[in-house]
């Protein structure tokens, strides 16, 4: 009985032993635990696209350039960002007469991989080769096919030929550099199959494969990475010596964990969404600072143009003036989550504060319906002389607590002019995959898009995009927006260099959307970042670079 | 009996190649293909891109075309490459197949162990305050949804008085006791929801036994209660309890989709869950095949066990029949 006591006990010391371990690393401080929702289903920093794998891969690497928290673009690998006016960018003109941009870059002096082999040009070099091979697998190669050249002067100067000048010239956010000296020999072997041997992959641990503040040391697919300082970083010692980043998908566990101590801190990008953020910081606000970052989500409701009910702007322009966007972002998001008025954010410095606002009007609402014909009927939902009721079906993604509630607000409101709106909701796979993509919503879609700082709109105004057979189902103009006017000053933004110029284009392009309403703007989404108060230097971005990009500011407060 | 075994061998076979078909066409049938998926998260796409993605992924081709292309590489071994992780699928299902064993095993033990002597105890005392009470908790366990409870767990345990982790798997410098923490929620869910499920089946098979006149016989004979119990009324009332566990083997293998997501255990269940709707089809088309042999050879082990339990059930005749 005593052997079976001492068993007993010694038992729960070693199950207790690491508790006490994990106060000591609480109480230095120089480890950090992140919890996210998603898990990075591939490392390879061109290979598909996604908002975990780009979190994992700003503390191991960097873009060639980046937007910053200010919403300034910087250079991440160069020394210089090449611009017209410091002669790092010039205009060409190319045999077809059009014209072309020749791009300078240097890249920083002690840059080197986690092996020790320096950063040089044949990493871009080879990076580009990569880009825009057809069988490589990066699946947006519209960046790579448009470097037709690359001219490579030395170990650390390149210069990149576009085939296109556009105002975007120097946003090289989509250059990620390849360690050649490891990844050509895996891309020489077999083109075709280097989407699935790349060493990103097949041995993410492995020395040599980043050169940010932080290398990978653990990789448990689907469960957690260790990040450990890399030793040969030339920038700002990161201050902690051991980073763990733990995919939790479910928030209530994802809190739970928080409160436990087993993570530290929910990064904003990838965590709880504003209402449960907003939930948490009631219940456990004193404990926690928590940084509400609003960004370039932009939350709207698309309405499909080839809808005869939709094809009338006045109708558009009531079913705007008929919800009160304000009540709305200030009962659901405490007003986190500001009114949206065009698809430009206000941050961005190309918003135009003069656009056209439709605020909340309901008696506007019912005499543009009036106007336009529809009349109420017995069951106060209106007809137009046809006996065409004005009925309308609103879809979205199913499981979205926060835009079924916004859908159900919406419903009433719309009900209270006689708008009869029938929720249909999917699942995002049906939604994004199926419905939104064949266009084959019957009137109303809500969700987000993502844009980057000045940001042009051709993917989602330009009839060009608009997805049909045609185009492979291309694009993500879903309304079918087609005017020929916002065409042409999409076109002419592209390549206006000036940005007083460019500026007054953008304004118009805002004044067209304001007035023909293909989406009905709701608000931009914001971010939650949930911190424990001894961590501090995280700063939000807001735009498409996650925070994590200056993780070596991150430190703990004494 | 080696006959028996030879005809359900076939069977599973024949089975197995109608089920890869119907999955394979199930999961095509799906809205949205891969391609479709990577343009919705990414506006950069252009139509040039969906082209080449569409014929690199092999997405462009017939279903038939390409399901013939993929049971013939299966035969000779290779299951194809994961496309969203890149990596053979073999190399994708085994770290997460073995997480689901640990876990699935441990719960499924842990429930044994909680479940059939408390059947046998309701039946011992049947109609008594201890019935009615392991009854209820049987019955609760059995109801309480797994995320809730998981929650509960986790609030009790984690956030309250800080003894377990709320979740993941054990990372790699963590020992023995370690792992055997970070499991301890998890197996604790399923199992507590598991054993209501034993403990019900036992305690009704169990009442049933007792009634027998063998038993009967055996109490006039003099044999003790606890004899009688656990030689002459368990042994025909494991029947059932038998062909449960059994049948629940597949399960060991296809995870707990819940249980997995709440404590972020990266398991089969998730990984099939995930496949499915990432369209992740050579995943999805090996995870759900692997499943349907683990059930198929749960349902020969509840065969055999009852045959072992039951002299009267005889293999070698069914393989006859």
């Amino acid at each position: 009985m005593r052997r079976l006591y001492a068993l007993v006990v010694a038992a729960i010391a070693s199950i207790a032993a690491p508790l006490a371990g994990e106060a000591g690393r609480a109480a230095a401080r120089d480890e950090l635990s992140i919890g996210f929702t998603q898990y990075p289903s591939t490392l390879h920093p061109m290979i598909d696209s996604m908002a975990a794998k780009s979190y994992v891969l700003a503390m191991l690497r960097r873009p060639m350039t980046s937007w910053d928290a200010s919403w300034t673009l910087r250079c991440e690998v160069c020394v210089e960002l090449p611009t017209i006016a410091n002669g790092l960018a010039r205009a060409v003109e190319r045999p077809d007469g059009t014209r072309g941009v020749a791009i300078s870059l240097e890249i920083r002096p002690g840059l080197a991989w986690s092996d020790g082999v320096p950063v040089t040009s044949a990493d871009a070099a080879f990076a580009i080769e990569v880009g825009r091979h057809p069988a490589s697998g990066v699946a947006a190669q519209e960046f790579h096919r448009r470097v037709e050249r690359v001219e490579i002067h030395d170990d650390r100067r390149i210069t990149l030929h576009v085939d296109r000048l556009s105002y975007q010239y120097n946003d090289l956010g989509d250059l990620h550099l390849l360690p050649a000296h490891l990844e050509r020999p895996v891309f020489q072997a077999d083109p075709g199959a280097y989407r699935q041997r790349t060493l990103f992959d097949a041995e993410p641990t492995r020395p040599g494969l980043h050169f940010g503040p932080y290398r990978l040391a653990e990789v448990v697919a689907g469960s957690h990475l260790v990040l450990l300082p890399n030793p040969g970083w030339p920038g700002d010692r990161p201050h902690f010596r051991r980073i763990t980043i733990r995919a939790i998908e479910n928030t209530a566990a994802l809190e739970a964990n928080l409160l436990s101590g087993a993570i530290d801190y929910i990064a904003g990008e990838l965590g709880l969404s504003l209402d449960q953020a907003l939930a948490f910081q009631k219940r456990h606000g004193a404990r926690f600072d928590i940084a509400f970052k609003p960004g370039l989500v932009y939350e709207h409701v698309d309405l499909n143009l080839d809808n005869p009910l939709l094809r009338d702007r006045r109708v558009r322009q009531a079913l705007l003036a008929a919800i009160d966007r304000e009540a709305l972002s200030r009962q659901l998001f405490e007003g986190r989550q500001p009114v949206a008025h065009s698809f430009v954010n206000p941050l961005d410095r190309v918003a135009d504060p003069g656009v056209q606002r439709h605020g909340f009007d309901p008696a506007r609402a019912q005499a543009l319906l009036d106007e336009a014909g529809f009349r109420a009927g017995a069951d106060g939902i209106r007809a137009d002389a046809t006996g065409r009721r004005l009925s309308l079906e609103l879809g979205t993604t199913a499981g979205n607590r926060s835009r079924e509630a916004v859908q159900q607000v919406l419903q009433n409101q719309w009900r209270r002019v006689g708008v009869e709106v029938r929720i249909r909701n999917e699942p995002p796979r049906v939604f994004f995959g199926e419905t939104m993509r064949r266009r084959a919503f019957p009137a109303m879609a809500m969700y987000a898009w993502i844009s980057s700082p000045e940001g042009g709109p051709r993917n989602q105004l330009h009839s060009a995009a608009i997805p049909s057979a045609a185009n492979a189902f291309a694009g993500q103009n879903y309304p079918g927006f087609a005017d020929a006017e916002l065409d042409g000053l999409v076109d002419a933004l592209e390549v206006e260099l000036d940005f007083e110029r460019r500026k007054a284009l953008w304004a118009r392009i805002q004044a067209i959307y304001a007035r023909e309403l293909p989406a009905l703007p709701l608000y931009f989404r914001a971010d939650a970042f949930i911190l424990p108060k001894w961590l501090a230097g995280i700063e939000p971005t807001g735009n498409q670079h996650p925070s994590s990009l200056r993780v070596e500011h991150w430190r703990a407060r004494p | 009996m080696s006959a028996y075994l030879v005809r359900r061998a076939l069977q599973a076979v024949a089975v197995l190649a109608a089920m890869s078909l119907l999955v394979h066409v199930l999961l095509a049938l799906m809205p949205g293909d891969p391609v479709d998926l990577m343009a919705a998260g990414d506006p950069r796409m252009t139509a040039a891109d969906l082209q080449r993605l569409r014929e690199l992924h092999g997405v462009d081709r017939p279903m038939l075309e390409r399901y013939l292309a993929w049971a013939g590489t299966a035969l000779q071994g290779d299951f194809g490459w994961s496309r969203a992780f890149r990596r053979p699928v073999l190399e994708v299902i085994a770290p997460r197949l073995w997480n689901t064993v640990l876990l699935m095993g441990s719960a499924l033990a842990l429930a044994l162990a909680i479940g059939l002597p408390l059947g046998i105890w309701a039946a011992a005392r049947e109609g008594s305050m201890v019935d009615r009470v392991v009854n209820l908790a049987c019955f609760a366990g059995a109801a309480t949804p797994t995320f809730w409870l998981a929650l509960l767990l986790m609030m009790l345990f984690a956030v309250q008085l800080g003894w377990l982790p709320a979740g993941g798997l054990p990372p790699a410098r963590s020992g023995l006791a370690g792992s055997l923490r970070h499991m301890a929620l998890p197996v604790a869910t399923l199992a507590l929801a598991e054993a209501g499920i034993y403990a019900r089946h036992l305690r009704a098979a169990m009442v049933e036994a007792l009634a027998e006149d063998h038993v009967r016989t055996a109490r006039a004979k003099g044999a003790s209660r606890l004899r009688v119990l656990l030689v002459h009324a368990l042994r025909n009332a494991m029947i059932p309890v038998a062909t449960v566990a059994a049948l629940g083997f597949g399960g060991l293998f296809s995870g707990a989709l819940v249980t997995e997501t709440m404590f972020a255990w990266p398991g089969m269940g998730k990984l099939i869950y995930d496949s499915i709707l990432g369209s992740d089809f050579n995943v999805a088309l090996v995870a759900l095949l692997f499943a349907t042999l683990l059930t198929l050879l749960g349902s020969l082990l509840a065969d055999i066990a009852c045959a072992a339990l039951d002299p009267r059930i005889s293999l070698a005749e069914a393989g006859r029949e």
